[in-house]
């Protein structure tokens, strides 16, 4: 499993620092909502509505340069819109490992 | 240039401001976190560029861009690679961000909405689509693919989306079942739903209000109904 990092907000940060900490100061604050409100969207079966919350995941996943679980919930994103659950228990794993990472900040 | 920002999420925001900051050119006047909040803005201000975001709650880009009488030059800025197909149906939107945006890339955005031509490259797409009735293009991962007309069995709107099944693999396209139902000839299709149009040669049979299409039972409403069995070469 691939492990997310910070080389895209590093390279975009260059040397400005308050930047940077503004960057990750966003990511502990917005990415637990975003994970809540697509779990309580999954939790009640909204599934068109939780695929709209893996949409404005994926942005993060790909900030954290998680580039093959991008695809994954890019596809995910897709299934859901489908009504179908497949590939849940992947993008768990990666919203997992994201909070992971992004607590240790 | 003037510029607003219209994007729901934080980040998004944070690191678009970041960008425009580094290019004389550009002014910041604000950021939104929706739709709403912009057009109110725009009813007292002008200004020469929007960023904005497609999918966000409530009021999407395309919504928002709609609502304009006279829209500024618009650059999308999204996650989803399959918007641009819809996008080239706009004069005024200029190019096409996809995140996490890069210099180089936000770059050649920027030139793009400097210059007075409008270099998206909708003139260079819209033709193939009108030359060839047979068939359309749609976009998906970057890769326009095409569709031959006769192969589609249904349309089905859902939500912000239409699922295209064909005879032999099915698509989910951002766009509306009007967008394509202008794009279907009317002698081979029909809206029998308000969510569904179907290829009317593809029936296999009509009981009560539904028709089946390959395995899909497809439900037909009271008001269409008629013109469904006018198309009908009954016995």
């Amino acid at each position: 499993m691939e492990h997310p990092n910070l080389n895209y907000i590093d390279e975009l940060s260059g040397d400005n620092l308050e930047f940077k900490t503004k960057l990750i100061g966003i990511l502990k604050n917005e990415l637990p909502k975003e994970v809540k409100d697509y779990s309580e969207q999954m939790g009640n079966a909204n599934f068109y509505q939780a695929s709209q919350l893996v949409h404005k995941l994926k942005h993060k996943i790909s900030i954290l340069g998680l580039e093959k679980s991008y695809y994954i919930a890019e596809e995910y994103e897709v299934n859901l819109k489908n009504n179908s659950t497949n590939l849940d228990a992947d993008f768990k794993n990666i919203l997992k490992i994201m909070q992971e990472f992004v607590n240790c900040l | 240039m003037n510029c607003i920002i219209i994007d729901d999420e934080e980040m998004a925001r944070a690191i678009m401001t970041q960008k425009i900051s580094l290019y004389q050119e550009l002014k910041l006047i604000q950021e939104f976190p929706n739709a709403i909040q912009a057009i109110k803005f725009l009813n007292h201000n002008e200004v020469d560029l929007i960023f904005l975001d497609i999918h966000m709650p409530d009021f999407t880009g395309f919504d928002f861009i709609q609502s304009l009488k006279n829209p500024p030059k618009v650059i999308l800025v999204t996650s989803d690679k399959n918007f641009a197909f819809e996008a080239f149906e706009y004069e005024c939107i200029v190019d096409y961000l996809v995140k996490p945006i890069t210099e180089d890339r936000f770059q050649k955005a920027i030139q793009k909405a400097s210059s007075n031509k409008n270099t998206f490259k909708a003139t260079e797409i819209k033709p193939i689509i009108e030359d060839n009735v047979n068939e359309f293009y749609i976009n998906i991962d970057r890769r326009l693919i095409k569709i031959d007309i006769a192969s589609i069995n249904i349309v089905e709107a859902k939500g912000d989306y239409i699922h295209i099944k064909t005879e032999n693999k099915n698509y989910i396209v951002h766009s509306t079942l009007k967008k394509i139902e202008d794009k279907l000839s009317k002698d081979l299709f029909l809206k029998v739903h308000r969510s569904f149009i179907i290829n009317t040669n593809k029936i296999i049979d009509i009981k009560d209000n539904s028709v089946l299409i390959a395995k899909d039972v497809i439900p037909v409403s009271r008001a269409n109904r008629p013109e469904l069995m006018k198309r009908l070469n009954l016995l």
